[in-house]
């Protein structure tokens, strides 16, 4: 039987909006579902009713073949019986306690020859060796998040819940822990559930993604699949990002970095650590419209692609161009009357080497 | 100086504070984490000796440990003589007259505890009872002090409780306050002097305790 796991739950909260999720989806191994919306959107809400620290009013919350709660026949599993490791945005490290100490907190059950076994390997997965006696004050961001981290692993849980694992740091290290967090989860071989309003973070970290609004699951999917083909406009606008394309980095120069996207070549904007194999992610507001090549502007990429779609939107307008992959852009009415855009058209897409952002991705 | 008066008090403001310490703590979790939405109904019993005349207060203990009541009947059946006018009905009514002196430290202390921490604690396996023992109490250990401290001092202080419920009987519950209070209408000032300068010392030495506590003079644990 595969292993699933299902999430259906209904939750409110004076003054918002409801929060009626139905996410199922299938594990094997370590498969990461991230729950992906925007501030108030629920998201936390739905990751701690996995954890057991909300209740739903209504619902059923199933991992593999474990019932944690079914309102309906009053199963009701508490956070302790659930074996799930959970870390919450600020880490909450205890602060009575020395590194080693939050490691060993929940791990009272094992005799203590086994108990210091299992901190040590710990320590040394999440690169603590030497922190053991500092206590969790004294530590950077990024170790308290390693530390938390460990915490959570060390009692082998059978899932892990990360709420916004990276968003307490600064940005540059949040951008080097992204890659070492997608490592280290592949390397822990357990399935877990990562709550994030970074679409970078989504791309990279995840294997499903449930796109949630206003308490709302909007569309559930493999990333780049909900990325490149969102269900409706409203999915489009929580992810924000309109194209995302697998692309291939294929050379080095001048502080740029050339993509291969199925044999077209996008210019990028070095970035540090990026592997080969790279998502291409551009927002169709970065995408300018020209005819002809009389290009005036400064972009560093010129492709020139059909018409395949025009939606109208208000004052602004979708369009769907294929450049040898697909891509779309967001322009102003009165760009598709000047352009006279429509389906079969060729024109010209203009797209800066800062607008092409690059995420590390990992080959199947 | 009354010696006899002075270990009568201290003996009774020390099992009081004890006694509080495993009366006050499971009511001041219960008053800081439940979500009940009547909760200040209880709130409001608890701090009720704050503002009521000690008189009053005791005259209704006396009245519910007395020989008609049900609980003061019971009592006398099972030990043999009524509560009043002993020393374990001044520590009865010590305890409740103290209540609120220990349990609100205690409640602020666990109102002040990250709540993330106690659910961390909860997702790692660890139950509400261990939580407790290992997390919340090493977390609230200044509040703990100075609830315990709070209500030792302010038993050894009292007067109006244990003229009502303890009569005056040397040996097993004239305390302190009220050996000054006799001194004096004996007119024998030189020895109301005495005992009350002892009582000061002590009161301010107390409060000096609860105040280097919650300045984090002597840190519960290291903070570096």
């Amino acid at each position: 039987m595969a292993a699933e796991i299902t999430i259906h739950l209904v939750k409110t909260f004076p003054g918002r909006p409801p929060i009626r999720a139905r996410i199922r989806y299938l594990v094997e191994g370590a498969t990461v579902l991230i729950l992906f919306g925007p501030s108030g959107s629920g998201k936390t809400t739905i990751l701690r009713s996995v954890a057991g620290l909300e209740w739903p009013e209504e619902g059923t919350i199933r991992f593999v073949s474990r019932v944690w709660l079914e309102t309906a026949s009053g199963i009701r599993v508490p956070p302790q019986e659930r074996h799930i490791g959970y870390m919450s945005q600020d880490y909450a490290l205890f602060p009575t306690y020395t590194v080693a100490g939050n490691i060993a907190y929940g791990l009272s059950h094992l005799p203590s020859a086994e108990r210091k076994k299992r901190v040590d390997e710990v320590m040394e997965l999440f690169q603590l060796r030497g922190l053991e006696q500092a206590k969790p004050r004294e530590l950077s961001g990024g170790q308290q998040q390693r530390v938390a981290l460990a915490r959570a692993v060390a009692p082998r849980p059978l899932l892990l819940l990360l709420d916004e694992p990276l968003s307490a740091l600064d940005a540059p290290t949040r951008l080097h822990l992204r890659d070492e967090l997608r490592v280290l989860l592949k390397q822990l071989a357990l399935p877990s559930i990562i709550v994030t309003h970074d679409w970078a973070e989504a791309l990279t970290l995840g294997d499903v993604m449930a796109v949630i609004r206003a308490g709302e699951v909007l569309q559930v999917g493999a990333p780049i699949d909900v990325f490149s083909r969102p269900q409706n406009a409203d999915v489009a606008r929580v992810v924000g990002v309109e194209t995302v394309v697998k692309g291939r980095v294929v050379e080095a120069t001048g502080g740029m970095l050339r993509v291969s996207v199925d044999g077209t070549a996008l210019l990028a904007l070095e970035a540090e650590s990026i592997g080969p194999d790279v998502f291409a992610c551009i927002r169709a507001e970065d995408v300018v419209l020209e005819q002809g090549r009389a290009s005036v502007s400064s972009a560093r990429n010129h492709l020139t692609g059909t018409v395949q779609s025009v939606t109208m939107l208000g004052a602004l307008a979708r369009v769907t161009l294929d450049c040898g992959f697909p891509l779309v852009a967001m322009v102003t009415r009165s760009t598709v009357e000047e352009f006279k855009l429509a389906p079969g058209l060729v024109i010209t897409a203009a797209i800066k080497a800062g607008a092409v952002h690059l995420v590390s991705r990992q080959e199947a | 100086m009354n010696w006899i008066a002075i270990w009568v008090t201290c003996k009774l403001a020390a099992l009081t504070a004890l006694a509080l310490l495993f009366v006050g703590l499971p009511i001041a979790y219960w008053l800081s984490f439940s979500r009940w939405r009547w909760k200040f109904l209880v709130e409001s019993v608890v701090a009720l000796p704050l503002v009521l005349p000690p008189t009053v207060l005791g005259f209704y203990i006396l009245i519910a440990i007395g020989p008609h009541s049900p609980f003061g009947r019971l009592y006398t059946d099972l030990v043999g003589h009524p509560l009043p006018f002993t020393f374990e009905g001044l520590l009865l009514a010590s305890i409740l007259y103290s209540l609120p002196f220990a349990v609100q430290p205690f409640v602020a202390a666990f109102d002040q505890v990250d709540r993330r921490l106690i659910e961390a604690s909860w997702t790692l396996g660890v139950s509400k009872l261990q939580t407790f023992f290992r997390l919340i109490v090493p977390l609230s250990t200044a509040g703990l002090v100075t609830g315990a401290v709070l209500s030792f001092a302010h038993t050894m202080g009292e007067f109006g409780v244990v003229l009502m419920i303890g009569g005056n009987l040397e040996g097993s519950t004239r305390t302190v306050s009220i050996d000054i209070y006799d001194e004096v209408q004996a007119l024998n000032y030189a020895g109301a002097a005495k005992t009350a300068l002892f009582l000061l010392v002590v009161s301010y030495a107390v409060l000096l305790v609860v105040y280097a506590v919650n300045r984090n003079v002597w840190a519960a644990w290291p903070q570096k």
